[in-house]
């Protein structure tokens, strides 16, 4: 039975994921704005849309648990706790930014925040997540792994060489498909041999074909706690299809004017953050309390993006630090 | 004291001695475990430290370079077994774009302390696929240590090295070494990364060499020495770090150098090690220096064509002594 107190933890993480996913949005419209600006260099790869799957896991991780995520990382490493102003500072390649800008847009890290990196090479990340997994096992430190990546992803082979041996050898990963329609600009269904293309390969790998709406919090905050708490408990890796749109393009390149508009329209429509404040609101929470939330995340992030563009610039010097552990470069003596 | 054992003995030993003293250290790859590796190299371990430790994986080489980048990661030391060099090119994205540069990406906040091991390099009638010798393709990455032993000592002492190294380390093995006999001390052995050796001593040419053509270099300067020629043979042992202060003692000591490299001719390692000599110790020199390679062709497997291909020692004396002038 569902006691009252049991009710206000469920609410107090449903008003958490949604003020993640308020977080998220806002620091990708100042990534886009500053882009727009001149700020951010080279490439962005943003997840305007996508937010609930980030935001679902995030509030259901433990602080030691480990993610992996891909090129369009901001919120996966932002929502696992890195201070937003670091890591807006790295977009803009300041020498505050998390990795004293060598990393950039897309190889944002934070490991004190278990943020492990954000893989720029498609499929590359599912090993190495199982492999921080393997050690978690072995260590028994009871720590899992969530590598999230795109519908793209299930057709290189390190999806399937990594679910095989996460599966073999029973690991504490999650593996969870942002399946957002399209593999960069084309439709993942003209590319792909099976309609759902994570979860229809999922018996291949004795794994449960698991299909869920990415854009309902609810239904994400569900499905994290759930695979989170099998690997937790031994019961080895999942694999988690949730059903997504980029409102945006693959890249800043890329306007995405080849996608039908009824369909951007039909999934603007289910944009995860206003819906789910409708929802919340009919659940009982207040006006007052919802706009609390989303000032309180407007007022932070304004700090954070006055915070990062404030920072300096990284000094010549450090070109040559951090390839080896000795903190410098020199390959001969 | 020392024991007499195979540089394939030598694998296993120095696996052991690491895995006695370190807990973290794990190691994995197709057939590692119950059959002991494709090459025997790794016998006994599944038995001493058990099934978690020794462990045999698929065939999916970007499974098991990508699971040991995260045991890395998350407090292992693992050492990945890549059955053949040549291996590498189907996981070369996990190797070269991820584990070499997730140190420098993150500015340091992600340490790699891995090795992985590979059988490395040609004479066994392989063909071209099976046999190539590719430590220059580790040496031209940034962020990798390349390590290619030429002795049972130096495999046991440099693995010992290159495990307890806190960056990730690429470890040739040689095929063609491992029924080679030689003496390891008896206790502890650990050897540096980055150290050259003077493997013999002589005045009128150095010849540097790397992991099967050093065994062929000194040869070559036995053979040479009954002719009256002495030469310095240096094991190179190490790519990266790249010992050049002992390579650059041993130039000057001569004026005279010649590679001797198994890998094809363009871009090789001593192509580099030349360059750094014109430019370092051009005036040591008292005459051009001189590659000796392999052509710059796949490798043939049939053994006539084969032996013709990789410097032998009597192609190395001969072209020391039409050289030397």
């Amino acid at each position: 039975m569902l006691t009252t107190a049991d009710a206000v933890a469920a609410m107090d993480d449903r008003l958490r994921v949604y003020r993640l996913m308020l977080e998220a949005r806002l620091f990708e419209e100042y990534a886009y704005q500053m882009f727009l600006e001149g700020l951010v260099k080279g490439t962005s790869h943003l997840a305007t849309g996508q937010e609930a799957i980030a935001a679902g896991f995030a509030a259901a991780m433990r602080p030691s648990d480990l993610t992996f995520c891909t090129y369009r990382g901001h919120i996966h490493t932002l929502l696992r706790g890195t201070p937003p102003g670091p890591l807006m500072a790295e977009l803009l390649g300041r020498a505050t930014g998390v990795c004293g800008g060598k990393g950039g847009s897309m190889h944002l890290t934070w490991a004190p925040a278990g943020a492990m990196g954000s893989y720029a090479i498609v499929g590359a990340h599912l090993p190495i997540a199982a492999g921080a997994a393997w050690a978690a096992m072995e260590r028994g430190t009871g720590q899992v792994s969530v590598c999230f990546f795109g519908d793209g992803a299930t057709n290189i082979g390190a999806f399937h060489e990594a679910l095989n041996m996460a599966v073999v050898w029973n690991l504490p990963v999650v593996f969870v498909c942002e399946n957002n329609q399209y593999m960069e600009y084309t439709p993942i269904g003209s590319v792909t041999a099976v309609p759902r293309p994570a979860a229809d390969r999922a018996s291949a790998y004795g794994l449960d074909a698991i299909v869920v709406d990415g854009n309902d919090p609810d239904e994400m905050l569900d499905i994290a706690r759930s695979s989170l708490g099998k690997a937790r408990a031994g019961g080895g890796p999942s694999l988690v299809e949730a059903l997504t749109y980029r409102h945006g393009g693959h890249s800043r390149a890329d306007p995405g004017t080849y996608r039908p508009d009824e369909e951007v329209e039909r999934w603007k429509a289910r944009d995860p953050i206003p819906t789910y404040r409708e929802r919340l609101a009919d659940a009982g929470v207040s006006e007052q309390q919802l706009s609390g939330i989303e000032d309180s995340v407007e007022a932070a992030m304004l700090v954070a993006i006055e915070e990062a563009k404030a920072g300096p610039a990284p000094s010549l010097d450090s070109i040559s630090t951090e390839v080896w552990a000795d903190g410098g470069s020199q390959w001969r003596n | 004291m020392a024991q007499l054992m195979t540089y394939r003995e030598a694998v296993a030993y120095g696996l052991a001695q690491e895995m006695e003293r370190d807990e973290t250290v794990y190691l994995i790859g197709e057939d590692v475990a119950a059959a002991g590796g494709v090459f025997k190299t790794t016998p006994g371990l599944l038995e001493r430290f058990g099934p978690r430790r020794v462990r045999d994986t698929p065939i999916s080489e970007e499974a098991i370079v990508g699971a040991t980048m995260g045991a890395a990661m998350n407090g292992l030391r693992p050492v990945a077994e890549i059955m053949f060099s040549d291996f590498l090119a189907t996981c070369w994205d996990l190797v070269a774009n991820q584990i070499a540069k997730t140190r420098y990406m993150t500015d340091g906040q992600v340490a790699l302390p891995l090795v992985i091991r590979t059988a490395n390099g040609g004479g066994v009638r392989f063909g071209a696929q099976h046999s190539q010798s590719l430590e220059n393709w580790a040496m031209s990455v940034p962020g990798l240590k390349v390590v290619a032993p030429s002795t049972p000592r130096d495999v046991v002492a440099l693995m010992a090295a290159s495990i307890r190294d806190p960056d990730p380390v690429v470890f040739f093995e040689h095929k063609a070494l491992f029924a080679n006999k030689g003496p390891v001390p008896d206790g502890e052995v650990v050897g540096q990364l980055g150290k050259a050796a003077v493997v013999r001593s002589g005045s009128d040419a150095t010849i540097l060499a790397l992991a099967a053509m050093v065994p062929q270099a000194l040869a070559a300067a036995d053979e040479l020495s009954s002719r009256g020629i002495e030469a310095t043979v240096v094991d190179v042992r190490c790519l990266v770090p790249l010992d050049t202060q002992t390579i650059l003692a041993a130039v000057a000591g001569t004026g005279r150098v010649y590679t001797v490299e198994e890998n094809p001719r363009l871009c090789g390692w001593g192509a580099e090690v030349v360059s750094i000599i014109a430019e370092e110790a051009f005036y040591d020199l008292d005459a051009p220096m001189v590659r000796i390679t392999t052509d710059h062709i796949p490798l043939p497997s049939a053994d006539i064509l084969e032996d013709a291909t990789i410097p032998s020692s009597s192609r190395i004396a001969e072209t020391v002594e039409k050289t030397l002038g």
